[in-house]
């Protein structure tokens, strides 16, 4: 199969949907003649021209806010923020419009847009570049979230939600947009809010999403290595969770252990481990245990953000507590 | 467009639609007193006249989006009073079937967006919303409303900026009535001219006197006309009064009895009344007749709403999505 890139697979999903569906825009900060910060939206404005790639002032909350407005006018709408670090300045227009207006109008006025970027750390940027929103906007009735990890699944979930009648945010990573990865020719959708078992195993399920995967299949490997056999589920939707998925392979494998680049308190991994403890209680033979960021701010030293961040290491510590070999 | 006459059957119009949202919202008052409406409840009392004339200025199809101070509105604009009044009371056949309430009026049939209950935040909605109508080439101009305590927000000025660089149809009017709540217009700011703002943005502005509703509609009709022919977005600071509180809560410590006295004796109504008069454009007995058919409307509101049934438990769950399946967790 064809191998292309994860920003590729980001600008392939928009420019066959902005061809197949005129009120398709794209709207964001250097989107348009800079090609994309991470060139995500290369080559766009050549074919679209400069009425459907429109580049921004700095002003997340007033893009944002007009999209929404064009959005329940009847356009489709994909905003782009260079980091979701940037769209706290937009957030009242995400939370308080978009995810609300359906609702509010008692189904009057339905806002089908997207907003994608990238999410969480990108190297050495401490604490106001290296933060991870996915619990944020995961815990507000009214949005969907998705978190692809590889192109594949990155063009697939980006058609999905472009063409999603309710308000969907795509997170997506700086250290993604250079993987390279199977994407196939012909056009293909993939659903929003089904995980994906993508590696089979039999002793202990991980459970993880976005691009701290990697961080879960190196352990898995490494782990496999002394025989111990990793289930590795890439979650690919935050808001809504196929909790089945997940229920299923702990059943399988009665333990599991969750890996998240986000702060602990309120996380998808606490709301994981509600999940897993309420409906497979009985199958456990270890309580959950969770691998998340530090529980401070992202910091720039190069041992300080080693600290934060979930390592290969450190999972498979977790692994080795979950399947008492410590 | 040359201006509109500004005919007897304007101005009666204007008296009966005005009498009607004045009396309409007097008795939400007394409603909110018994308990029936409840949350948030914030008059329009005093502020008619920027509506009055608005809508005169409106062609079909032109849109309007304002904050919370939103019930009369989509009346004004054609929406069922009725349904209105069953919002306010939580009904099932208010106008979101009870899930907005007070500060969320919607009509999308008759081109109403809202009702937006966070201050400020439905100003760059509104410039979206004209983005969209000048995306889709058609000729539609949308009239975003605000308070004079939304202009200190960074949405406004924002707004400002990208509706001028994309050169919107969009009329940006801000109903200066005096108070952010409690917080009087000098105390936000270190100059009292809020027109002035569009001048950093080189946006067309001014300010007009907005107890009469013919030089809101003058002022209107010249925004519209220079929306609707491309000429882009202005900014109009529509000096008005409201006669009641912020909201119902308010024991309006922060202004005098005398104050609110002197700009009674501005009011839109009695203004619009007195020219109607003037001019003989009705007898006293046609003049009662609409008083009284105005009254018998907003008694047949109440009577619709108390009759219409509070929504099912189950409607909690409608409306959030439209994914029809939508897995909400419910354990």
């Amino acid at each position: 199969m064809r191998i292309i890139q994860f920003r590729e697979a980001v600008c392939e999903a928009m420019s066959e949907e902005m061809r197949r569906d005129e009120r398709v825009y794209l709207m964001g900060e250097e989107v348009a003649e800079y090609n994309g910060a991470y060139k995500a939206s290369k080559g766009m404005l050549d074919e679209f021209g400069p009425k459907r790639v429109i580049d921004t002032p700095i002003a997340e909350l007033g893009f944002a806010g007009i999209s929404v407005g064009a959005a329940m006018n009847g356009l489709r709408p994909i905003v782009e923020f260079m980091t979701f670090n940037f769209s706290m300045v937009a957030i009242d227009q995400i939370i308080n419009n978009a995810a609300k207006m359906y609702q509010m109008s008692g189904g009057q006025l339905n806002v089908p847009i997207v907003f994608r970027g990238p999410t969480a750390s990108a190297g050495q940027l401490a604490a106001t570049h290296s933060q991870a929103f996915e619990s944020w906007y995961a815990n507000c009735p009214g949005l969907k979230v998705v978190v692809p990890a590889d192109p594949y699944d990155a063009k697939g979930l980006l058609k999905a939600a472009i063409r999603d009648e309710d308000p969907v945010l795509v997170m997506e990573s700086e250290q993604m947009y250079g993987d390279k990865g199977e994407v196939p020719e012909e056009e293909y959708i993939i659903e929003i809010g089904k995980a994906k078992v993508k590696r089979q195993g039999t002793d202990v399920t991980i459970v993880s999403f976005g691009k701290i995967l990697k961080v879960a299949f190196a352990a898995a490997e490494e782990l496999e290595k002394e025989g111990i056999s990793c289930e590795v589920i890439d979650l690919r939707s935050v808001r809504p969770i196929d909790y089945d998925t997940i229920i299923k392979s702990v059943k399988k494998t009665n333990r599991c252990v969750i890996v998240e680049e986000a702060w602990p308190l309120g996380a998808i991994s606490s709301e994981l481990t509600y999940m897993i403890q309420k409906r497979a209680f009985d199958y456990l033979d270890a309580p959950v245990i969770r691998v998340n960021t530090a529980d401070t701010p992202a910091a720039y030293s190069p041992t300080l953000i080693e600290e934060f961040l979930p390592s290969p290491e450190k999972v498979i510590k977790a692994i080795r507590a979950v399947l008492y070999k410590d | 467009m040359p201006k509109k006459p500004i005919t007897k059957e304007v101005y009666l119009k204007w008296y009966e639609d005005m009498l009607f949202w004045r009396r309409f919202e007097d008795k939400t008052s007394a409603l909110y007193i018994q308990q029936k409406i409840r949350g948030f409840l914030h008059l329009y009392n005093g502020q008619e006249a920027v509506l009055a004339g608005s809508l005169l200025a409106m062609e079909h199809g032109d849109k309007m989006i304002t904050a919370y101070r939103n019930h009369v509105q989509p009346i004004g604009l054609g929406e069922d009073p009725r349904r209105i009044m069953a919002e306010l009371m939580g009904k099932v056949d208010g106008t979101s079937r009870g899930k907005g309430g007070s500060m969320h009026m919607f009509s999308k049939e008759h081109h109403f967006y809202g009702g937006h209950g966070i201050v400020g935040g439905q100003i760059p909605l509104g410039a979206g919303l004209a983005f969209a109508d000048k995306y889709n080439g058609k000729n539609h101009v949308t009239l975003t409303y605000m308070g004079d305590g939304a202009v200190r927000q960074g949405s406004f000025h924002e707004t400002m900026n990208l509706a001028m660089l994309w050169n919107l149809p969009v009329v940006f009017v801000i109903e200066n009535n005096g108070y952010a709540m409690g917080t009087s217009v000098e105390r936000t700011a270190n100059h009292t001219e809020i027109w002035k703002l569009g001048l950093g943005y080189e946006m067309p502005c001014l300010p007009v006197d907005a107890m009469d509703p013919v030089t809101v509609y003058e002022a209107m009709q010249d925004a519209v006309d220079r929306a609707r022919s491309g000429g882009g977005p202005t900014l109009i600071e529509a000096r008005t009064y409201r006669y009641k509180g912020h909201s119902m809560s308010d024991a309006q410590h922060y202004r005098t009895k005398e104050e609110v006295a002197e700009y009674q004796k501005l009011d839109p109504i009695t203004i619009v009344l007195d020219r109607i008069k003037e001019n003989n454009y009705a007898t006293e007995e046609e003049i009662e007749t609409i008083d009284q058919r105005v009254k018998d409307l907003v008694k047949e509101c109440v009577d619709f709403a108390e009759a219409s049934p509070f929504p099912d438990k189950e409607e909690l769950w409608q409306h959030i999505y439209v994914q029809k399946d939508y897995p909400f967790i419910k354990e």
